[in-house]
């Protein structure tokens, strides 16, 4: 059976509580290198409790068979359990259930989209295909902040269509620049695509505003959402975006699964991307019909288990309760900001501590190469990304080719945010960087 | 010593701030009409940034051949930039197939997952580097001016 964990009550989370969290996750339990280990990279893939990896493990032990398919009992089990894990992560994100798509991953939801909306741009296209179709003269608007996953799909799409790609540049504190956004929303906008929440600089986008000025223009809104739906409260209607992509294994999932949110109207018409087997009505040697969403876009076997684990991950989320998770590291990322701007040498990317931001902190060491950063704090038992994080034009934009990460999440505490803390201020001397 | 103090040994701290041969200058980084028995090749590591344009000059041909010069520009971890300098202090003057031995012997060397102990009289300072092999993520750092250098070397041929 699923456990019930005994952490949920009301009111801020605390130290005590995130302690009792931990126990659900037993990789976090550990010495590395000698130190006890501070994982702080859940923003390239989050540890994963006990419960999701049961969750999954009971599945093949109990109900592993193909889905929608085949008249057996075992086929049928699986099917309900699938199904019932899309009702709860469509739950999660305020989605209906047809409205929410199976994928690998947020990289895949975004190909995905891309590349359905390059087939309803080439060849012959059904009339309700044509509201995605994309060419020369029409514009595709990002943000200079994407994830290399937000625009490397979005350049290939207007490379094969002749659209044009826009940017919306951002400020030194690595807020989108507002006032240049509203000059590059114009009827050539067809597509707009951003993220919730940066990767590097923890900046929140004002979505609702953003995604007003691009419907204004009668634009389709795509929204990344893998950065903020492990981490606050996410509401695709009350935001208001046309899609919405997300990965599993940053929010306690299995690696192997995410999801698309669409509206429903909109994947009923948008042309398929991966075809074949399960998402067909009826084939010909010539031709074949198409099921609406959400199988539309599920062609082949998929992540039957993973998206069974993937539900218990968001219930797990749900039941701590997602603004308590999200005001727990909001603290923990102030926490980490301050003390991070307390140490001599040490830019943080991204709005200073005081301001609004994501519990990340990405930063350069004066003098010391983020990799080399990575390397002493790992030596100290903490566990950061360093690189460009899949974001080389925003690091280029803040004038760097790295930066070193520290992200968090539900099981963090404020006594390893300190660790982290205490390791960085011993990064220059242990490099003999001097001054400040 | 730690296994970080075994990777950041002080000539490698050193050697990262000297920069020896660092002097390739930006309006030469495209390696356009080099002249003959001059090679030049562009690394860069997509996973971290590190990034090096390495320029290699010989002198004769076939078993006379050998290293007059070598010159470059780049950017990166303190691993990557040290090596690029060491490399640069102990290849002038070396046969061309004495140094093609000498980045095979260093290669086994950082693939060796620590196994493997550097040899200070092929390797020279080099040797000092062979801390990095216990870190497998580093070995691409420490490899990087060696492969451009072996690269920018296949073009004098």
């Amino acid at each position: 059976m699923l456990k019930s964990a005994d952490h949920f009550h009301d009111g801020p989370l605390t130290d005590a509580e995130v302690r009792r969290i931990r126990n659900d996750f037993p990789i976090l339990d550990q010495e590395v290198n000698g130190k006890p280990l501070v994982y702080l990279d859940s923003g390239a893939t989050s540890q994963k409790p006990i419960s999701v990896m049961e969750a999954e493990q009971e599945f093949y032990e109990q109900r592993n068979s193909a889905v929608h398919r085949g008249a057996h009992t075992l086929a049928v089990a699986a099917t309900d359990v699938f199904e019932d894990a899309r009702a709860t992560v469509a739950a999660f994100i305020g989605a209906a259930e047809n409205e929410l798509v199976w994928t690998a991953n947020a990289t895949a939801g975004l190909n995905l989209i891309a590349y359905s909306f390059g087939n309803a741009s080439v060849g012959a296209v059904s009339e309700e295909a044509r509201q995605f179709a994309v060419g020369s003269g029409d514009e595709v608007l990002v943000t200079e902040m994407e994830h290399h996953a937000n625009l490397v799909p979005w350049q290939e799409l207007c490379r094969r269509t002749g659209a044009g790609l826009k940017f919306i540049p951002i400020m030194e504190d690595g807020t989108l620049d507002m006032e240049a956004a509203a000059a590059l929303f114009t009827d050539r906008t067809k597509v707009f695509a951003f993220t919730h929440v940066s990767n590097v600089t923890g900046v929140i986008n004002p979505v609702v505003e953003l995604t007003r000025m691009a419907h204004d223009v009668g634009a389709l809104v795509v929204l990344d959402a893998c950065q903020s739906a492990p981490h606050l409260a996410l509401d695709v209607k009350a935001l208001d975006v046309d899609f919405a992509v997300f990965s599993g294994h940053k929010m306690l999932a299995p690696t192997g699964i995410g999801a698309l949110y669409g509206r429903a109207a909109l994947l009923d018409a948008m042309p398929p991307f991966l075809t074949g087997g399960s998402m067909i009505t009826t084939v010909t040697m010539d031709a074949a019909g198409y099921l609406p969403s959400p199988q539309r876009f599920e062609a082949g076997t998929q992540a039957i288990s993973q998206a069974a684990a993937f539900a218990t991950a968001v219930n797990y989320l749900s039941e701590t309760g997602m603004d308590r998770v999200h005001e727990w590291e909001a603290a923990l990322g102030q926490r980490m900001v301050a003390g991070l701007e307390a140490i001599p040498g040490i830019r943080v990317l991204g709005p200073s501590a005081g301001t609004a931001r994501a519990g990340l902190a990405a930063f350069e060491v004066d003098g010391v190469h983020a990799h080399d950063v990575g390397q002493y704090l790992d030596a100290a038992g903490v566990a950061v990304r360093v690189g460009h994080h899949c974001a080389q034009p925003l690091h280029r934009r803040l004038g760097l080719s790295a930066s070193t990460r520290a992200s968090t999440y539900l099981y963090n505490t404020t006594g390893e945010v300190d660790a982290f803390l205490a390791a960085v201020a011993g990064v220059r001397p242990y490099f003999g960087i001097t001054g400040a | 010593m730690s296994a970080l103090d075994s990777l950041y040994q002080q000539i490698i701290l050193e050697q990262a701030k000297a920069r020896t041969g660092a002097d390739l200058p930006n309006n030469q980084l495209s390696g356009e009409d080099l002249p003959a028995g001059t090679g030049q090749c562009h690394q860069l590591n997509p996973v971290c940034g590190d990034e090096i344009t390495l320029r290699l000059e010989t002198e004769g041909t076939g078993t006379e051949k050998k290293i007059s010069g070598i010159h470059w520009a780049g950017d990166g971890c303190s691993i990557s930039m040290a090596s690029a300098s060491i490399l640069s202090e102990q290849i002038v003057g070396l046969g061309a197939e004495e140094f093609q031995a000498m980045i095979g012997n260093f290669r086994e060397v950082m693939r060796s997952r620590g196994k493997l102990e550097a040899d200070e009289e092929v390797l020279g300072d080099a040797a000092a580097l062979s801390g990095v092999s216990k870190f497998p993520a580093r070995v691409k750092c420490a490899m990087l001016a060696w492969v451009a250098a072996e690269d920018a070397l296949g073009q004098t041929a």
